[in-house]
């Protein structure tokens, strides 16, 4: 009955009540929009960063971040991807030996990063393959070279020439080898273009002198939202033994502007949930105020103040909650659909990201976060209008009450 | 046994900082089964003695007896729980929650007791059946007319089974019929189910259906006279 006494209660006023009703329902929906769509292109961004070359985490011997060297290997033949794809929510694992070396054809010689790959898995993660411009990809048991085009067009070779790569191996050891180019790969910035070569990792590791070494293994994982959980998981699993940095260690400038624009976004959500809040504390205020008298008989016959605290605050979680609840059933269907169907980019910033070989799309978010953030403010702004008449109610005096009104 | 005893029972207003004495020093004691009016000009004080006695105003010095029990000491939690066990009230006007039927409104008081579902269907139809109401179970207050209300209210004031009905100037904003109505209700209720009532009232037309006349002036006890 007491439900039923504070849903009637809410319908004493139906216009005031729709209103109310109508604006939480307004700022959920637009909230469920903005919100959807801020976190899906963050999603987004941080999956083309990642994808871009890091992963969204990374394994290392400790201090390879400090000082990036082949000391800082660690030895792995396969047993660690293995557990660490055991993971729930990791996808796969791609292994890499890099270190810097000189690369000579003639009398030319050039420095560059000599990266051991698996050709497979650095393809699935970097989508390597598709910048190849000359010759072919790598493939596993190759014993070939796969070069930046940059880097072959300064050294004026091209695929089926052969190129000398000395460097300094594991501890010390000198490292030589003579590898025909297979094929040239073109990165969207220059600097990339000369700084990058690749082989095949059995023949990275004979060439480094570092057999079974690893100087990193990238994980990649279903997406951003598990980032914590997986690399709390990793980091559990691999001990003191192993670094484990996630992107945002790796790409600070990154997550401070995803921050920032993620600060202006929740602002502006602030200012609609205050401007809301106001309207349902006035409602609110409005239905006890007006019920003064009426509370006054109810505590003079024997009401509790509790109960009757109790009624007022299902009142207004009942006005705000409905208002939620109508605004998810409808943003959902569009929400669905614009997941199902991005908005495609166009302009400066869509060409921007298509130089870099990424979707120009704005895929939406339909992380539960967003769902149960709104529900959650929503639920707030119910108790924090309802503080006020809470308040009024303890302070009640029957006698008073029902002689004044209030 | 007394089920209402009060002892030099006084209070005193401060009206713009003058002390004005709206109950002066009260000695009554009512007795089960009573059907008592408290009348008295407007402003003798008869509200302030009733809200005392129904526990809802503070005395600024005496003592009153609820069936045997001082209430002057009482907590609040602990003087709502007490007025909801022994004590039915009538207020002269907004008595009925609005958005609950005739029904609901006497229902409800049984609710805030705990009463089984069973028993409160049974109890409220009843009560609404012996108020002349029987065919009014759903309608909402604003759907009945002044005295429908009223009787609706004391339906409720017995649905607790309380003691007694404190009932301030029940019939004040009714015609002379429905008032001679309720009056006869009440007076019915009085006979039927024994039940105490104590009502004020400043109708001379009300005062001749009492048992008992308390009269107050200026807050003191004029006359108290049983007929028979
Ligand atoms: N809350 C109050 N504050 C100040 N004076 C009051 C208050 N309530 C009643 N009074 C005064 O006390 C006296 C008795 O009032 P009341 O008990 O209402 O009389 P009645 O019910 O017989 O009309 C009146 O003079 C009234 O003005
Ligand atoms: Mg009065």
């Amino acid at each position: 009955m007491i439900f039923k006494l504070a849903w009637r209660n809410i319908w004493r006023n139906k216009r005031r009540s729709i209103i109310s009703i109508a604006s939480v329902l307004f700022a959920v929906t637009i909230a469920l929009m903005m919100r959807s769509m801020q976190l899906g292109f963050y999603a987004r961004t941080i999956d083309n960063v990642v994808s871009f070359y890091t992963g969204y985490l990374q394994v290392h011997a400790p201090g390879y971040e400090e000082k990036k060297s082949l000391d800082k290997s660690f030895a792995d033949s396969g047993e660690l991807a293995t557990r660490i794809e055991g993971i729930n929510k990791v996808t796969f694992t791609a292994p890499r030996l890099e270190s810097f070396a000189l690369i000579s054809a003639g009398d030319i010689t050039d420095g560059s990063q000599v990266i051991g790959i698996d050709p497979e898995r650095e393809d699935q993660l970097t989508g390597l393959s598709n910048k190849v411009e000359d010759g072919r990809y790598l493939n596993a048991g190759d014993n070939g070279i796969l070069l930046g085009s940059g880097l072959a067009k300064h050294m004026k070779i091209g695929v089926g020439d052969t190129v000398v790569v000395i460097s300094s191996g594991y501890h010390g050891v000198s490292a030589a080898g003579r590898y025909p180019v297979i094929g040239t790969v073109t990165f969207p910035t220059p600097e990339l273009n000369s700084t990058m070569a690749y082989l095949d990792l059995p023949e990275a590791r004979w060439f480094y002198g570092a057999t079974n070494r690893l100087t990193s293994l990238a994980i990649m994982i279903e997406g951003e939202r598990f980032l914590n959980q997986v690399e709390t998981q990793v980091t559990a699993m691999l001990g003191d033994d192993y670094e484990v940095v996630s992107w945002e260690d790796i790409m600070p400038e990154m997550v401070e502007y995803i921050a920032m624009d993620n600060a202006s976004g929740v602002l502006m959500l602030i200012l609609i949930y205050v401007i809301v809040g106001f309207g349902v504390l006035g409602t609110v205020l409005m239905m006890t105020m007006e019920r003064m008298r009426e509370f006054g008989v109810l505590v003079a016959v024997g009401m509790q103040k509790s109960v009757l605290r109790g009624i007022v605050l299902l009142e207004s979680v009942i006005l705000s909650i409905n208002g939620a609840i109508l605004g998810i059933v409808l943003a959902l269907p569009s929400l669905i659909w614009l997941r199902a169907n991005p908005i495609h980019l166009t302009g400066a910033g869509a060409d921007a990201l298509i130089s870099y070989g990424f979707e120009p799309i704005l895929p939406f978010s339909m992380a539960p976060e967003i769902f149960f953030w709104q529900t959650f403010t929503v639920l707030l702004i119910a108790l924090t209008a309802s503080a006020y008449p809470l308040f009024r109610i303890t302070k009640l005096n029957s006698v008073d009450a029902m002689r004044t009104g209030n | 046994m007394a089920v209402i005893k009060t002892d030099h029972l006084s209070r005193v207003y401060e009206d713009h900082g003058v002390p004005v004495k709206a109950v002066d020093d009260v000695s009554l004691s009512i007795e089960e089964g009573e059907f008592t009016a408290i009348v008295g000009p407007s402003g003798s004080g008869k509200t302030t003695f009733l809200n005392m006695v129904g526990g809802l105003d503070a005395p600024s010095s005496g003592t009153i007896e609820v069936d045997g029990k001082q209430i002057s000491q009482m907590k609040q939690n602990e003087l709502i729980g007490f007025r909801l066990r022994h004590i039915g009230f009538v207020f002269q006007a907004y008595n009925l929650i609005p958005v609950l039927t005739a029904k609901e409104n006497v229902e409800f008081i049984m609710l805030l007791q705990k009463k089984s579902k069973a028993e409160r269907d049974k109890r409220a139809t009843e009560l609404l059946d012996a108020v002349g109401l029987g065919d009014r179970l759903g309608r909402r207050p604003h759907e009945l007319s002044g005295g429908q209300q009223q009787r609706v209210a004391v339906a409720r004031a017995l649905a607790s089974m309380p003691s007694f009905v404190l009932a301030d100037e029940p019939t004040a904003n009714l015609d002379s019929t429905s008032a001679e109505n309720l009056l006869d209700i009440m007076e019915r209720l009085n006979k039927e189910q024994k039940m105490t009532f104590v009502f004020s009232t400043h109708d001379p037309r009300v005062v001749a259906r009492a048992h008992r006349v308390v009269t107050l002036r200026d807050g003191a006890i004029e006359s108290d006279e049983t007929r028979s």
